[in-house]
């Protein structure tokens, strides 16, 4: 296999922050290990999911190379990130792989017009000699987001809805008209009821302007209803990747099994299930210190090993489970399992 | 008996800045009652008025703040209060913690982050009880936490040692020391990941069933009222929407808002296409004529533009505010 067919490709990324004085400290591993691809010729929606703290955001920092691996490496259309060394090559990468933001009242200054972030990055990225012409680049760009440039522009932040500003966020992304997007839980800020017409905009994309999404966010339903693969992460780990209907609605390792009850499901009927207690860590860093799997201590079904070694990827089908359940069959979980 | 009634609650914030003065209509001729023994949801969208109904019905109201007209009265079995005229004094000796608390979004700013978590037990229970014995105190505290379900050792750490939602329980044991007939949950999991957001709604309604006490959960977040609320009210651009117990709102919502909002809710293993209503949220400021939802509204008629709808109760315990739905119509 070629490295060129692959749009991105993550190779055995670890992601270390030392945290403490010189002397003693503790070593955070942030991404462990982790490794997936995104095809060239067939965009689709990659969702990583996870709690706060499973390492979604560092590895999001890591795919705009904000942030370098500590092992491992990160591979954009066959090229090493770790090999962009001046300005104009990372401004070249900065056009193909975009960022869209949490909250859309953050990405913009308040005290700016929302157009001039436009105009700035049509111009910046060269889509554009001048002014004039670059007006045409941000209207097609607001086209493609159900907007125009007549509407937003000389608007403030705060002129429009939380719905509009994240359109426009989206919107900026796409003046360079990158090959991949990644949307750091562009939703949650979201209003309710504006939720879907951004959820569905990322579907329109992938789908007319054939551009890729990462969508990280910890909206397992949202997840769903618009994403091709998932990624779930645990404490830098990725426990279970595959197709989205396969990890979702079929969930191999215990922790996806877990995260798939906790949804709460907006239907009253069925409250019994959700209402099975579970226990919670106490502490935030015991997690990241345990030795073997993460989720050893919460696990159901832990067995000794867990707690000894890391548990290695194992391939059913189209998905990877990171669990030891699955190491001796591939297919089938093996029988006489408590389930 | 009800244990708080709220008639026609008109709350605005009123601004004057050089001379341009500017209302805000948060709360606009809202009545409800919460009962004993229940837990009532209130959901709606950001800025339509939920935090500003907690801090009338809390008695929390300061400048710009201010009640045009309505009463707020708690029926506590001993005594009746009128909560918008009663003495800063009376709030925070008899009521406040001991009658009604609060819990907030962001349990990191309710903990005191030098201080030990037995220490702001014994700020609170001081202020409002007095300690003689601060060994006894601990032992207290110590039950306390144990039957919530809390190890001993949260006690003793400082808040930045415990986990997100570890926190968050310890904010919601703070709340219920004295016992409260009424507790106030503010967005209580907005910030907590899915597997937490399940353990400490899980808790709040373990207390809610040991100590039978009402319990008025304000989130926007719909799945959450289905697995937790009995009654759930809508809130829209400052009014009521819809109240019904939780069943009838998700079964059978009869506001176009409600529907909406029910049917726009992704769910796992279901994908058809969802979307989004068109328009935003109204201005409080410069609020549309008529009904407030008229604008968005997919059913929109001439009377909708011109006159309010009135709040009808279509059956027992369930109310909607539209001019589609007739009185006693169900």
């Amino acid at each position: 296999m070629s490295a060129t067919d692959k749009l991105l490709d993550v190779q055995h990324a670890t992601v270390e922050f030392h945290i403490g004085g010189l002397v003693g400290g503790s070593l955070i591993v942030a991404v462990n290990d982790v490794s997936f691809s995104l095809d060239m010729d067939q965009p689709e929606i990659f969702t990583l999911a996870g709690e706060s703290g499973s390492g979604k955001t560092t590895l999001s920092r890591l795919l705009l190379r904000d942030l370098e691996p500590t092992r491992g490496r990160v591979l954009f259309e066959g090229r090493d990130l770790a090999t962009i060394r001046n300005r104009s090559e990372f401004k070249e990468f900065m056009k193909s792989v975009q960022p869209v933001f949490q909250n859309p009242f953050e990405t913009f200054s308040p005290l700016r017009r929302v157009d001039a972030y436009l105009f700035d990055t049509a111009l910046n990225f060269e889509m554009a000699p001048d002014r004039q012409t670059a007006a045409r680049v941000v209207d097609e760009a607001l086209q493609n987001v159900g907007l125009s440039l007549e509407e937003v522009s000389h608007r403030y932040p705060h002129e429009l809805s939380g719905g509009q500003t994240q359109r426009v966020s989206v919107a900026r992304a796409l003046i360079s008209q990158p090959k991949l997007i990644l949307a750091d839980e562009p939703v949650s800020m979201v209003d309710a009821s504006l939720r879907m017409e951004i959820v569905n905009l990322f579907r329109k994309l992938r789908d007319e302007q054939k551009v890729s999404v990462i969508y990280i966010t910890h909206d397992l339903a949202t997840a769903y209803y618009i994403s091709d693969r998932i990624g779930i992460m645990l404490r830098g780990f990725i426990v279970e990747s595959g197709p989205v209907e396969d990890v979702l609605d079929r969930p191999l390792h215990p922790y996806t099994k877990l995260l798939k009850e906790s949804v709460p499901k907006p239907a009253p009927k069925e409250r019994e299930s959700w209402a099975k207690h579970i226990s919670l860590g106490t502490t935030e860093v015991k997690e990241y210190d345990r030795v073997g799997c993460k989720f050893a201590g919460r696990c159901p079904q832990v067995m000794d090993i867990c707690r000894q070694i890391d548990p290695p990827d194992v391939q059913i089908e189209q998905r990877i489970v990171k669990c030891y359940l699955y190491t001796e069959h591939t297919g089938e979980p093996s029988p006489g399992k408590p389930t | 008996m009800a244990l708080v009634s709220v008639q026609d609650i008109c709350a605005y914030y009123r601004t004057e800045i050089y001379g341009i003065s500017r209302t805000v209509r948060a709360v606009d001729g809202v009545s409800f009652e919460l009962n004993p023994n229940e837990i009532y949801g209130v959901a709606g969208e950001s800025s339509c008025g939920k935090t500003t109904l907690i801090k009338v019905i809390s008695g929390n109201i300061k400048p710009p703040l201010k009640v045009y007209s309505g009463s707020v009265n708690y029926h506590f079995w001993s005594h009746d209060v009128d909560m918008l005229h009663i003495s800063p004094e009376e709030l925070r000796d008899n009521l406040r913690w001991k009658e009604i608390s609060y819990v907030m979004q962001g349990s990191m700013s309710v903990l005191n982050p030098v201080r030990k978590i037995i220490k702001t037990f014994e700020d609170i229970v001081d202020t409002h009880e007095g300690i003689p014995d601060k060994k006894k105190f601990f032992e207290q505290a110590r039950e306390h936490v144990n039957r919530l379900g809390l190890p001993t050792e949260v006690l003793t750490s400082y808040p930045h040692q415990l986990s997100g939602g570890m926190r968050q329980r310890v904010a919601i044991a703070l709340a219920t020391v004295f016992q409260p007939s009424l507790i106030i949950a503010d967005e209580p999991t907005t910030a907590l990941d899915v597997v937490v957001q399940r353990g400490v709604l899980q808790m709040i309604k373990d207390i809610q069933a040991m100590s039978n006490n009402t319990v008025l959960l304000v989130t926007h977040d719909m799945a959450v009222h289905a697995n937790v609320a009995d009654r759930v009210m809508i809130m829209y651009a400052g009014r009521i929407a819809e109240e019904a117990p939780t069943e009838i709102v998700f079964n059978a919502p009869l506001h176009p808002y409600t529907q909406h909002l029910i049917h726009s809710l992704p769910m796992i293993g279901e994908r058809s296409n969802k979307v989004s209503l068109r328009g935003a949220p109204p201005n409080l400021a410069n609020p549309p004529s008529g009904c407030r939802f008229h604008e968005r509204c997919p059913y929109v008629m001439d009377i909708c533009r011109t006159e309010v709808p009135e709040l009808v109760t279509v059956r027992a315990g369930h109310r909607v505010a539209c001019h589609l739905v007739k009185e006693n119509s169900l």
